[in-house]
């Protein structure tokens, strides 16, 4: 009987003092959690932090003209016009939106959801998940260099990342949020509300978060994913030892007017941001995807999309709009395939006039492959937050990047 | 009479030791006078204006590299500095030669009638590739090639001239996005596309090139600021052509003259390849002009094209399928001076026979305009068969013999970033992945780098050109011998210069 009241003392001491250390961790848990609270003051690399406490892009295609100032060319051509001059914070602040899937109605999806940094900001998938696990109808784009680009989506219907966001954010089957819910939340976040007090200085401390603070964070991060500086681009700047010789032949093929490539996916960037109808087939039991017409309003742009820029598109399989093929291979050897060859029977398409009958060889073929390997880089990948400020949990197993 | 005999045998075998020293002798030496390269120099500068006679720019310091029977060119590119001149001897040469370098300079020397030939054999895709400013490349025959005999990616103030270039596939001579280019005496044919295209450039002469059965002659496209005269442009499809194609990036074309050539007979059957933009050009198209503006068409001789002389267009009925609301559509301020027109029109095809057709005539017009455009003009209209001038006022000039070139006055100079820019470029564009001041990221702070190379910037090149793993808790840096000399020490120097 004695014994049995030690046990229970016993057991309630214990039971008291698992408490008071469950309570010390929790504590110190949210310690870290307010110390999100510090927003980096340093710009990510490729910028430089100016007296106004913008950051600049820096990079060296700044030592390049570009005809026309279109930011197409050769190797030593300029880069686009693109968008910088966002505060450290501001972008620092968007990093934790981004992985953040309190943007989502229901708090299952985050942008990185379909933009994984260890997926070349896309998801592997043919055509990305959306909510309630519905299959959605293109794929994720990579955001690698996004900042250069005058249009978003496959189908260019948004002019900026802000208008992009704005659709994806508040999209039925997206996340599936609404601009009063995001709101509501996000201020009813203590971290949220100092963070952006941090970011947006100039407004008075206890005002509410606003949309357009939520698109420009979240702009001002993307256009911080910066790729320039692969073995291509050593090559570009003029040391020839970068690439070796199958790697060579491979840009040889690209940019000859056989394959023409380089036609659209022009250097710098490797898009020309132009739409093309190329005609590729749709996987099995997809409608053609119309693309282009609809935001345009325009038949002869049935089936049309924007060039995807290639830097980075070994990291970013499934290939084209609807990831119907899987390898590189495969994406190369449909240009050579014939023009017009997958274009389902009862469509007239406009196909591009680059779309010929290069009659490329398997040899070719194998160093186009080669060659577009020689685009990854991942040196300026940002950092995943450790913690988010709303406290979820980050929304993909996080793979660690060497 | 022995001595005679002897004097007379004596001087037999004199000359005869003379005919074969002389033909021995002489003959090797007489290819030892081939012109210096022409990049060196530079048109018009020091020179009046009525001459394509150049001006030396600078003398010329490289090497010369030769190329003979069995060797080959592409090596001898890589060999080659900026300033080099790479010369080519006779022989056949199969190979595609790019040249990702400055200031080169290619050029054959044709001994006897033996040309340097590069031969695709139908499998090689493009002869020369380039993307290199101030590169020149003469004196070849190219033959064969599944893509072009010479293309340009961005390359300024070139000079291609004095080639033979027959069935190259796509394009004969085809600089893209370049700025200040000459293209002379080129005699091109048998292409599949347009025989010599500029595309998306600017500043650009074409003279005195010979282009014949090809489906284009020669193709300004989406360029501004070219002057395209003295050329012989027969029995194409297309003879002289200018135009927006839609869908490009850069999206606009105009100042463009046609002066002084010859643009005869371009009956040619259509074989462009289905879907390109010149396959839908009619057989018997002296000049097209679609959707270019302000194009001074004047002192050429445009005869027996079957279809029409000159044909005005706009893209809506040029080219209807393929939309652009980026690319205006119309050409404006046409200018038509005087020319020589006859004989034109004589077999018309699809839409311009049935709209001529429509005004009771069997023929084709010498000048046929249709569709939008404004403020278009012509010097005497009477002269010629016309259809759709009806708005077309008296021209406002009577000549261009003002305009001597479209080339610049100096060759574009490269853009020039300071030696302080380019260390900021390289160190945000390149380091700062790693390092930052007053920060530790994947590598040391920039500050240790600073305290421990103060003066030494040498000590910093040496350092990041071969790295060696100094600190344990630091991973091992990556070589940055990629980097130019002048960047690895431009960073050098903007690194212990920083302040914040």
């Amino acid at each position: 009987m004695e014994n049995k009241s030690t046990l229970l003392k016993l057991s309630i001491l214990g039971l008291l003092l698992s408490g008071l250390l469950l309570f010390f961790f929790a504590s110190n848990k949210s310690e870290s959690y307010t110390d999100l609270a510090t927003l980096n003051c340093h710009c990510p690399p490729g910028f430089k932090l100016n007296e106004d406490n913008k950051c600049m892009a820096k990079n060296l295609y700044q030592q390049y003209d570009s005809p026309n100032n279109q930011g197409v060319g050769g190797l030593q051509t300029g880069l686009p016009e693109g968008r910088d001059g966002f505060s450290p914070q501001e972008i620092d602040l968007g990093r934790y939106l981004f992985f953040d899937p309190i943007l989502s109605i229901d708090g299952s999806m985050s942008c990185a959801t379909c933009h994984e940094p260890s997926k070349g900001f896309s998801d592997g998938l043919p055509t990305s998940i959306g909510k309630d696990n519905l299959k959605l109808d293109r794929a994720a784009p990579t955001l690698w260099n996004v900042g250069y680009l005058n249009r978003l989506f496959w189908d260019g219907r948004a002019n900026s990342l802000e208008e992009q966001m704005a659709t994806t954010l508040f999209s039925e089957v997206e996340m599936a949020n609404t601009p009063e819910n995001l709101l509501s939340t996000l201020n009813n976040i203590d971290n949220y509300r100092k963070l952006f007090a941090e970011a947006y200085p100039d407004r008075g401390k206890n005002d509410d978060i606003e949309l357009d603070e939520i698109y420009k964070a979240l702009s001002a991060f993307q256009t911080s994913l910066i790729s320039l500086n692969s073995k291509y681009d050593q090559y570009a700047h003029g040391y020839h030892e970068a690439l070796n010789e199958k790697e060579i032949e491979g840009m040889n093929v690209f940019r000859s007017f056989v394959a023409r490539c380089a036609e659209c996916h022009t250097p710098p960037l490797f898009t020309n941001q132009q739409f093309a109808v190329i005609g590729t087939p749709e996987p099995d039991g997809l409608p053609l995807d119309p693309g282009a017409e609809i935001p345009f309003g325009d038949k002869s742009m049935r089936g049309a999309f924007k060039v995807p820029t290639l830097r980075n598109i070994d990291l970013t399989a499934p290939y084209m709009h609807s990831g119907k093929f899987e390898t590189l291979r495969e994406a190369v050897e449909f240009y050579t395939k014939g023009r017009g060859h997958a274009v389902p029977e009862d469509e007239k398409l406009y196909i591009h006039w680059h779309i010929w009958e290069p009659q490329l060889s398997d040899y070719e073929l194998d160093r186009l492959v080669d060659f577009l390997k020689t685009l990854n880089d991942e040196s300026f990948m940002p950092k995943i937050p450790e913690a988010l400020p709303s406290g979820l949990n980050l929304t993909f197993q996080q793979t660690l990047i060497p | 009479m022995k001595s005679t005999l002897f004097k007379i045998i004596g001087g037999l075998l004199l000359l005869a030791l003379g005919v074969f020293l002389g033909r021995t002798l002489l003959s090797s030496s007489g290819e030892s006078t081939v012109p210096m390269p022409s990049t060196l120099q530079y048109r018009n500068v020091g020179h009046s204006g009525d001459t394509t006679q150049v001006a030396q720019r600078k003398e010329f310091t490289g090497q010369i590299i030769e190329v003979k029977k069995g060797g080959s060119i592409q090596e001898a590119v890589k060999a080659a500095n900026p300033g080099d001149l790479i010369r080519v001897f006779p022989g056949t040469y199969s190979e595609n030669v790019y040249i990702d370098k400055d200031d080169i300079s290619l050029q054959g020397v044709v001994i006897k009638g033996e040309w340097p030939t590069l031969d695709g054999q139908h499998k090689i895709n493009d002869a020369f590739l380039y993307s290199g400013n101030g590169i020149l490349i003469e004196n070849f025959k190219i033959i064969n090639y599944k893509g072009n005999g010479i293309m340009g990616q961005a390359g300024n103030n070139f000079v291609i001239r004095n080639n033979w270039i027959i069935d190259t596939g796509v394009y004969g001579i085809f600089p893209q996005f370049g700025k200040n280019g000459l293209i002379e005496h080129n005699v091109l044919s048998v292409i599949a596309d347009a025989a010599i295209y500029v595309g998306m450039c600017d500043n650009i002469d074409v003279l005195h090139n010979e282009v014949f059965d090809s489906v284009a002659g020669i193709e300004i496209e989406n360029s501004r600021h070219c002057l395209v005269e003295n050329n012989y442009v027969h029995d194409n499809t297309g003879g002289l052509l200018a135009f927006i194609t839609p869908g490009l990036p850069i999206k606009t074309a105009f100042d463009i003259i046609f002066r002084n050539n010859f643009v005869v007979n371009n009956n040619h059957p259509n074989f462009g390849a289905p879907g390109s933009t010149v396959a839908s050009i009619p057989p018997g198209t002296g000049i097209l002009i679609m959707a270019a503006d302000d194009v001074i068409v004047e002192n050429n001789i445009i005869t027996g094209n079957k279809n029409t002389g000159i044909t005005i267009v706009d893209l809506a009925t040029g080219d209807p399928k393929a939309n652009d609301p980026n690319s205006e559509g119309n050409p404006d301020r046409v200018v038509i001076l005087d020319n020589i027109m006859f004989d034109n029109g004589n077999d018309p095809t699809g839409e311009i026979k049935a709209i001529m057709l429509t005004q009771m005539q069997t023929k084709g017009p010498d000048i046929f305009a249709y569709g939008g455009g404004t403020g278009s003009t012509i010097r005497d209209k009477n002269r010629y068969r016309t259809f759709g001038l009806g708005d077309y006022g008296p021209a406002q000039i009577e000549d261009t013999k003002d305009i001597k070139t479209m080339m610049l006055g100096a060759p574009v100079p490269p853009r020039s970033v300071t030696d302080q820019e380019l260390g900021e470029i390289t160190y945000y564009g390149v380091c700062a992945g790693c390092h930052a001041l007053g920060t530790t990221l994947i590598g040391v702070d920039t500050q240790i780098i600073k305290d421990i190379y103060v003066d030494n910037p040498q000590g910093i090149v040496n350092y990041i050109t071969k790295p060696l793993n100094l600190r344990d808790d630091y991973p091992e840096m990556p070589p940055q011998d990629y980097l130019s000399e002048e960047a690895k020490m431009a960073v050098a120097n903007y690194i212990l210069e920083m302040t914040n």
